[in-house]
């Protein structure tokens, strides 16, 4: 009988990703107890830091920079080699000299939002009460928290008005919150497979994910780091799941079909006979290596509560009244947990309010993940809407 | 109502000395005012909202096709993939100065709702379709016995997305009958170029192989 190690413990010491947490391979904006995040759940949260990387430079004028928000498993380190995995910054093949967000031209922040564990101030990094890390003492953050904390990092940077707000999924429901909630300081916009809300199929998903991490005897209530474990089992399973959501029948066929796992037979035991299993559980493994149990319960809470327009009496038209902001919405026709049906919502919702909006839906049989990958049709939108925007906006050298 | 009451022909129509524009399209474009907020129902690959963006007009677009919206996106025009039937619905009353639909109302399922959807979000309205009165397709039924199709209308009878084919004079009749007022009307000759003004409408009928109309609102209670 084959012995099953479903997901090997991290090779990665925890040491390493809890020093990542407090003290991050990036530029740190630190906040006192006189500037305090104010929370949705009515905690002031002080003192707190947000975790940043920037690329390019900032213009004379300050009219040139374009905020991107990261999605629920990302982080700050957009075009550069991560410091945990060493592996290239999730967006390189958007953000860089001559890219759709070129550095050349534009000025690129990121930042890790709050509640994350990349050394932006979340349930990973220390409290500074206890000397301790927070665990599940850390308060219930939401996206608007997340832009909020946006908002601070902003300020700090002297930036008024950016000349533009990106991201994908939960990147996306910043770039949303951004504009419903701050119009004046969003030039542009460019929410890519999101939604004004999480649906009840996501929440499903995310619960089953919470459960996973919470069922794995390793979490230990949430006080695995004083108890010297972490609750990796659960914690990829969580990802295994979240990641089916994340590509399509079509994308997973086209991948693995039946195809076996270095053998020819069926070994009739629970190994990872099957090639798509094998995948799942490499997703499961490396992604417990660089990511926090307890972030990742609040980062999913956050997705959940994400509801614009039950924040404006339930008329998401509302949200956008007057807007100014230029919109270039995108979804992928095989994106199942984001469907395009929610983007054409918000394009309604923005031709209501009479937003100048492109919408575009991308096809390809990529899924959720499509945002994150080689789609150069994807890429000729986004330029072309940031040079369009970049004219109006008086930015020279775009192109146009 | 006698159809010469109802349109005052344009004239001067700017001919297209760069050759980078359809006649049909400055046609249109002469009718905006600059400064005026657009919308172009079914704008295809965005020629025309480009022209208009060109004149300082702000121009929105509404496309079927997805690869229609996407070229249109990449040009840098804000246009939506939508359908003229069930999407103009959601937009609000006045939403705009000028509402174009170029050479799409034969297309539509209910022609006569998305014209009255046209003139509810829109001030005006510009519409232009291929005249079925033209007579090379009355020519072509009469003496040939088939579906008429043209150098501008190629497709045959079972792969055509035109569904709902007017005449010029058919046009007139529904602007009448729904309250529409007709500010504007021009047709065109198979090369775009504009009927001599003096001509009567059976004429334009006859020989306009597309009708161009500048629309508004009739008055109330009429």
């Amino acid at each position: 009988m084959t012995s099953v190690h479903a997901i090997p413990s991290p090779s990665i010491h925890r040491e390493d990703r809890a020093h990542e947490a407090d003290h991050p391979t990036s530029a740190v904006a630190k906040f006192g107890i006189e500037q305090p995040l104010k929370l949705d759940c009515g905690v002031d949260l002080a003192p707190f830091q947000i975790a940043y990387q920037t690329y390019g430079e900032l213009n004379a004028d300050r009219s040139n920079a374009i905020l991107v928000c990261h999605a629920l498993t990302g982080d700050q380190h957009v075009s550069n080699v991560h410091p945990v995995t060493g592996k290239p910054g999730w967006w390189e093949t958007m953000v860089g000299p001559g890219r759709p967000l070129d550095t050349d031209l534009y000025f690129i922040i990121c930042s890790n939002v709050i509640g994350g564990c990349m050394g932006s101030t979340g349930p990973a990094s220390s409290n500074p009460a206890t000397g301790k890390q927070w665990g599940l003492d850390f308060p219930v953050i939401t996206i608007p928290d997340m832009v909020r904390a946006q908002t601070m990092l902003i300020d700090r940077l002297g930036i008024e008005t950016l000349f533009c707000v990106v991201g994908g999924s939960m990147g996306g429901m910043q770039v949303l919150q951004w504009t419903a909630a701050y119009p004046a300081r969003v030039f542009s916009a460019l929410p890519v497979a999101c939604s004004t809300r999480h649906s009840a199929q996501n929440i499903a998903f995310h619960e089953l994910g919470r459960q996973a991490v919470m069922a794995d005897p390793d979490w230990r209530g949430g006080r695995y780091f004083d108890e010297g474990s972490h609750p990796h089992r659960g914690l990829g399973v969580a990802r295994m799941a979240a990641h089916i959501t994340y590509l399509s029948d079509a994308a997973l066929h086209r991948k693995f079909g039946r195809r076996m796992q270095d053998r020819d037979l069926p070994t009739f035991s629970f190994d990872a006979d099957f090639q798509v299993e094998s995948y799942l559980r490499y997703q499961g493994s490396s992604f417990v290596e660089r990511f926090d149990a307890n972030s990742y319960l609040y980062l999913t809470r956050a997705m959940d509560y994400f509801d614009i327009a039950g924040d404006h009496n339930g008329v998401l038209a509302h949200a956008f009244r007057g807007i100014k902001t230029r919109f270039c919405v995108v979804s992928f026709t095989s994106d199942w947990l984001f469907p395009t049906s929610e983007s054409r919502a918000l394009v309604h919702a923005l031709n209501a309010s009479s937003a100048r909006v492109s919408f575009a839906e991308i096809e390809t049989d990529r899924g959720h993940d499509a945002f994150l990958l080689d789609v150069p049709e994807f890429f000729d939108i986004a330029r072309a809407f940031l040079q369009s925007a970049g004219k109006a906006r008086g930015l020279g050298g775009t192109g146009n | 109502m006698a159809l010469q009451e109802q349109a005052l022909p344009l004239g001067g129509v700017a001919p297209d000395r760069t050759g980078k524009y359809r006649s049909d399209h400055l046609l249109v474009a002469e009718m905006i005012a600059p400064g005026s907020k657009v919308l172009d129902v079914g704008c295809g690959d965005g020629e025309l909202l480009q022209l208009l963006e060109s004149r300082g007009i702000d121009g929105r677009g509404i496309e079927l096709s997805r690869e229609g919206v996407n070229r249109c996106v990449a040009r840098g025009l804000a246009v939506v993939q939508g359908d003229a039937d069930t999407d103009l619905v959601n937009y609000p009353d006045d939403a705009f100065d000028y509402v174009i639909l170029s050479q799409t109302l034969q297309a539509t399922r209910q022609p006569r709702l998305v014209l009255e959807n046209l003139l509810r979000i829109g001030r005006r309205a510009i519409v232009s379709f291929p005249n079925f009165g033209f007579w090379k397709m009355r020519l072509q039924l009469l003496v040939g016995g088939h579906m008429p199709r043209t150098e501008n209308l190629p497709a045959t009878w079972y792969d055509t997305p035109n569904i709902h084919f007017c005449t010029i004079k058919d046009f007139v009749q529904l602007c009448d009958e729904i309250n529409v007022r007709m500010e504007r009307a021009v047709a065109l000759d198979l090369y775009g170029r504009p009927l001599r003004l003096s001509m009567p409408w059976w004429f334009w009928n006859m020989f306009g192989e597309q009708g161009v109309f500048l629309l508004s609102r009739g008055k109330a209670g009429k």
